[in-house]
């Protein structure tokens, strides 16, 4: 972006700070006054307010522990499941009970448990590691939290009216497309209310690893958890896409009939396993990083040395993330592929093992290099080791093709899956909770009570699956709700069973040892691992400002290398000591080397997220019971209340263009474009957008493809003089947009208004005509006139959406909130406005030219 | 009611209790059994060329194990420090890089050798087999046959040819599959898969729907029979007539009560007036060694309960449960174990 940033005055002072400054005490009373100021500005809210909090720290605890929630629900399911393959030809639950069982079980285990936890356990540590005092969008988190858990509730609380979805996790259609009953909408629709959540933290969390670090913090110093969080934060932006892309297609053929998925009308049960598995194999990988996220943390404090190989850890991960893309297929290596897909396939799959491995060794090598104490946590991480390798042996064998032929949808899988989860989540997740116990709450979690779960979950754990991998080679089915006895799995079964309960007493114990009161136990001092990283500064739960003041860090282990850092930080020596103007505010750097760029106001305690929420889960939830108007209105509702919420509180013009940061620094209060964190989410945001679109269009050329009759003969196709009208309207809207940003910058206020005047009638012009060339097509006859549709309805939301933001972008023009100096929002909206014109014209272009090329 | 048929004089020894068997021993005890649905039990040549990769993988997986979990023991409980950073160089490289992509590129090469196996071409015989929920419809086509020999729920092949299978499913995804003889194969609507079989061992085995299929997936069920050549060609021979006219009076009672509850509409009888598509030919039932998809064996017994609680067998199924009286029920079992 070449144009200069207007007016907004750039750093100015003395950076980084010399050893004489940080020496230099602060004065008694200031410190005091400073306090007392920081202390207001970052209280939650007390009593029947508490829920309005917004801070980090609260937020990811009610994460974490609803995640938590969800998944003992989960294993309830998974006992009763249990309870019903005991014995053969059991008859405890029914079919459809049973059917309703796995197939919560597997969702809530991903998009309830697995998945939110990562999210979670990330907004409560991540501003702590990087020494930040918030994540950069909290009301984002709360909102995300909020809508995660309408959802949650909603999908998980379908089991007890015996309405759950139950064509198992992975709803293959067409047994999901043609279930009766509101099942599989409510699959579908609560659970992408769920993934746009998802995506939603994930961008926050990236944008917080990118632009939230500390003064000095280069990336190749930052901590490994925050590395990780970038890699999962990227593959959640590239995997979700297309399983929503995948929802929304689904969904159109559930309520309104055009049959994507359907083979009797040109559609391909297929296109939806491809589109599943692309997001569906990265999803483990997604799962399994963060555990080793932890890991990557916990070690180096257990072994008392650096990590080994930090370097090798990060590209492995990043090389991890990469591969998990390119691994899908072996989900369906029993579907009749050509052999050269499946030699491919096997191959990439055999081939993640060696990034996996680097990192496995790494720690391996930090653990040799070091000393290492036993603790609590090391003994989960042992526990995790001895499990993961194992599921990760099996993952070989079934990368073989051939290998796969025989025990795919086995319960050799059962209990390949779930040595996989358990190892490189379940066990690695239960280490982070001793481990970062004590950051929440300055207590020790009981070391009797731990190595009693540990005990109970690990034997129960081998006892349950590792009889499970006989029972696949002995021909066991996957989802089958009971079976005939003599066929040699009956004492296996049982014996599953009588693990499986083990695992439940221990994880009573865990979860009791958790929320017992301990009120009785003395306070532990702070940091009481003697860990080397800046989250251990904290002092909870007294304080909730997170820092006292933000560091200048120089090592990967501040802790360790920087020995003043802790005394300084709590002196107020460092940056942003104070809460002047009784405003929540963190510090903004630069993506790479982390130089303070700016002093970023962050948004305090609110209810509007609530009601977005609300209101959001609204025009999602009505639509699975078929009532349109109610989900309509609720959704113009969601929309009006995030207006509200931006336009209240984000981007406003500050009172003053630059503030003392400390240590002789000023930083400007305001950024837009490239230097500012929205610009970036708005960046990461579409981007993911960018790959769901990419998605349907690969629907059609998928269809193209794999099918001989797209189009069929003589087919109608889209009107090609309103798919050219739509194009040029779609450009104009474009250059409207971008010309309003320019002119308005250049102080041509009123040019830049009529512009935005202009460019929502452009748009709106675009997308009526991409309406009208497909107005005559019936989409329920065909899957070609189906697609069009699709990508029209896509084009057209997007529309709505942008039109919305180009007249809040007047709004804020008109009422002094967007300034030719502060235009943060015409810089997003135009952002926007690049993503979705490219979709649009890539829309008009396939429309088209299609009945050219085809 | 048992899958497997108690009348046949196969390798199945009697070795199950309903006790749970909880310790290794009785593991061990029950690994001895004869199995008809194991992919260990092998009786096909790819089962066999499976059946090695993985007792090899096995081991090779045993091995790797006992290493890392060896070693991250004695790194961390017996040599605190005793390593620096040039070991662990090596460890990483080492455990990291190299050993993967050895034992990785050997593995692929020899497990991916055995792919083009089942894709090779069949030997004459060719097999289609329609999924429907939740039972199988079974077309024979010998080489050079004009019309199918169409049959149901029961698969069997001649020993020592390879035969190819032809699959589609009728309205959702299933998945074919005969562990004894290899590998599963996925069943889909309006998409024909094919795979090739080559049994060398004679015998009666066990195969399932391996794709979650709907309410009744777990009783989607088949026996395969694998016999020599010329028995097979006797028996297929066999099944191309039609069916045999009731023998006494019980059987005709029971053909006008067949006819009377309008059977017909669903089943076909080959040489009658039952004509239905819907369901299972029936023409041969009485010969075949399961009922209702390998749900229950074909005895006067299970005969007369299938009809009378066709759900409580199988959940959702589309026949109906027939309200027919005990005189009734029996007369028709025994028309239809008479159609052999």
């Amino acid at each position: 972006m070449k144009t200069p940033p207007s007016g907004i005055p750039k750093p100015e002072g003395t950076y980084p700070p010399t050893e004489a400054m940080l020496a230099e005490p602060v004065p008694e009373d200031l410190a005091k006054a400073q306090t007392a100021r920081l202390r207001k500005a970052w209280a939650a809210p007390p009593g029947w307010r508490y829920p309005s909090a917004v801070n980090n720290t609260e937020v990811g605890k009610w994460y974490c522990m609803t995640a938590l929630s969800f998944m003992l629900m989960a294993g309830v399911m998974a006992l009763i499941m249990r309870l019903q393959l005991a014995v053969p030809e059991n008859d405890l639950v029914s079919a459809d009970r049973f059917n309703q069982l796995f197939t919560m079980h597997g969702s809530a285990m991903m998009f309830l448990f697995a998945v939110p936890l990562f999210e979670a356990i990330s907004i409560l540590l991540l501003p702590g590691m990087l020494g930040a005092r918030d994540m950069p969008f909290p009301r984002l988190s709360a909102y995300g939290y909020w809508s995660f858990l309408i959802g949650g509730i909603f999908v998980i609380g379908s089991t007890f009216f015996d309405a759950a979805p139950r064509a198992g996790w992975f709803m293959y259609p067409p047994l999901a497309t043609e279930d009766e009953g509101p099942g599989s909408d409510i699959w579908l629709l609560g659970l992408s209310f769920i993934e746009i959540a998802s995506i939603a933290a994930a961008v926050e969390l990236i944008v917080g690893a990118l632009k939230c670090r500390p003064p000095g913090m280069r990336v190749n110093i930052m901590p490994l958890y925050a590395w990780y969080v970038m890699v999962v934060g990227g593959m959640i932006l590239f995997a979700f896409p297309p399983l929503i892309a995948g929802d929304f297609l689904f969904e159109l053929e559930r309520s309104f009939d055009w049959p994507f998925f359907d083979p009797t009308r040109g559609g391909d049960p297929m296109l939806w396993q491809h589109l599943f598995w692309i997001f569906g194999h990265p999803e483990v990988y997604i799962i399994f990083l963060p555990s080793i996220a932890i890991a990557a943390m916990v070690i180096p404090t257990v072994a008392r040395r650096p990590i080994f190989g930090y370097s090798w850890i990060v590209l492995s991960a990043v090389g991890t993330g990469f591969l998990s893309f390119g691994l899908w297929v072996h989900h369906m290596f029993t579907t009749g592929l050509p052999s050269i897909s499946l030699g491919f396939f096997s191959a990439a799959s055999e081939a993640v093992v060696i990034p996996t491995g680097i990192q496995i060794f790494a720690f391996l090598a930090t653990l040799m290099a070091g000393r290492v104490k036993m603790t609590l946590p090391m003994l989960w991480i042992s526990g995790a080791l001895a499990i993961f390798t194992m599921g990760g042996l099996t993952g070989v064998m079934l990368a073989l093709a051939p290998f796969d032929f025989q025990v795919h949808d086995t319960y050799f899988i059962v209990a390949h899956l779930h040595y996989t989860l358990f190892g490189g989540m379940v066990f690695p997740v239960i280490a982070g909770v001793y481990y970062f116990f004590p950051f929440i709450q300055k207590k020790l979690l009981s070391e009797r009570l731990g190595k009693w779960a540990f005990w109970l979950i690990f034997s129960g754990f081998n006892l349950t699956f590792l009889p499970m991998h006989l029972t696949g080679l002995w021909g066991m089915p996957r989802r089958v709700y009971t079976y005939p006895t003599d066929l040699g799995w009956d004492g296996l079964n049982m014996i599953s069973t009588i693990g499986a309960f083990i695992i439940a007493a221990g994880f009573a114990i865990f979860v009791w040892d958790l929320i017992r009161p301990k009120g009785h136990q003395p306070q532990i001092p702070r940091n009481p691992w003697d860990a080397g990283t800046l989250e251990w500064t904290h002092d909870v739960p007294e304080e909730t400002w997170g820092v006292r003041s933000i560091p200048h860090v120089t090592t990967r282990y501040p802790l360790w290398d920087q020995p003043q850092m802790q005394a300084r930080m709590d002196a107020g020596r460092y940056y942003l000591p104070d809460a002047e103007e009784g405003k929540r505010e963190t510090l903004v750097t630069s993506v790479i080397d982390a130089e303070p760029i700016q002093v970023q106001r962050v948004t305090g305690p609110t209810w509007i997220t609530h009601l977005a929420a609300l209101f959001t889960g609204g025009a999602f939830i009505f639509p699975t019971f078929h009532l349109y108007p109610p989900a309509i209105v609720s959704g113009a509702l969601a929309i009006c209340c995030i207006i509200w919420w931006l336009w209240t509180s984000t981007a406003r013009p500050p009172e003053a263009d630059s503030k003392d940061v400390g240590l002789g620094l000023r930083l400007p209060t305001y950024a837009a474009g490239p230097s500012s964190v929205g610009w970036w989410a708005m960046w990461i945001t579409m981007l993911g957008d960018a790959t769901a679109f990419s998605s349907v269009v690969f629907g059609f050329f998928f269809y193209w493809t794999a099918s001989p009759d797209f189009p069929p003969d003589g087919a109608a196709h889209a009107a090609a003089g309103w798919v050219g009208l739509a194009a040029v309207a779609f450009a104009l809207n474009w250059m409207m947009t971008v010309g309003a940003r320019q002119l308005n910058r250049a102080g041509s206020v009123g040019a830049a208004r009529l512009c935005l005047v202009l460019a929502p009638a452009t748009a709106a012009l675009g997308a009526a005509s991409l309406i009208v060339s497909v107005w005559g097509l019936a989409p329920e006859s065909h899957v070609y006139p189906a697609i069009l549709w699709a990508l029209t309805v896509w084009i057209a939301a997007h529309t709505g959406a942008g039109v919305i933001m180009q007249l809040y972008c007047l709004a804020g023009s008109l009422f002094g909130k967007m300034t030719p100096r502060y235009d943060a929002d015409i810089w997003n909206v135009s952002l926007f406005w690049h993503f979705v014109t490219i979709s649009a014209l890539v829309t008009c272009a396939v429309m088209g030219l299609a009945p050219e090329a085809l | 009611m048992n899958v497997m048929m108690r009348d046949r004089n196969d390798i199945r020894r009697s070795c199950f209790s309903r006790v749970p068997a909880l310790t290794l021993l009785s593991l061990l005890v029950l690994a001895g059994c004869g199995r008809e649905q194991s992919a260990l039990n092998v009786a096909g040549r790819d089962a066999a060329a499976i059946s090695l990769l993985f007792w090899v993988m096995l081991v090779g997986a045993v091995l790797l194990w006992l290493m890392v979990n060896g070693a991250f023991l004695y790194v961390s409980r017996f040599a605190p420090g005793r390593f620096d950073e040039r070991h662990g160089r090596r460890l990483l490289i080492g455990g990291g890089i190299v050993l993967p992509t050895v034992v990785l590129t050997a593995l692929l090469v020899w497990g991916l050798s055995l792919l083009p196996d089942s894709r090779t071409p069949g030997d004459g015989l060719v097999v289609r087999v329609t999924g429907e929920q939740w039972w199988w419809r079974v077309e024979y086509w010998p080489e050079g046959a004009t019309e199918p020999v169409v049959s149901a729920n029961e698969i069997r092949l001649p020993v020592g040819e390879r035969t190819e299978f032809r699959l589609l499913a009728d309205k959702v995804i299933h998945s074919f599959w005969i562990p004894a003889l290899g590998g599963k194969m996925d069943m889909f609507p309006g998409r024909e898969t094919t795979f090739t079989l080559l049994p060398d061992k004679p015998g009666t085995y066990r195969g399932q729907c391996a794709e979650f299929c709907g309410a009744s997936h777990a009783w989607m069920a088949f026996v395969a029979v694998a016999m020599e050549p010329e028995e097979f060609d006797a028996w297929l021979q066999a099944q191309a007539e039609d069916a045999a006219p009731p023998a006494d009076d019980a059987a005709r009672r029971g053909q006008a009560v067949f006819r009377d509850e309008g059977c017909g509409a669903c089943h076909t009888v080959r040489g009658t007036d039952a004509v239905g598509q819907v369901g299972p030919d029936l023409t041969h039932i009485g010969s075949r060694l399961s009922l209702g998809a390998g749900r229950a064996r074909v005895t006067l017994d299970d005969l007369a309960t299938w009809v009378a609680h066709t759900d409580a067998l199988k959940p959702e199924v589309r026949m109906p449960s027939y309200d027919l009286g005990e005189d009734e029920l029996r007369d028709l079992a025994h028309y239809l174990k008479g159609l052999r």
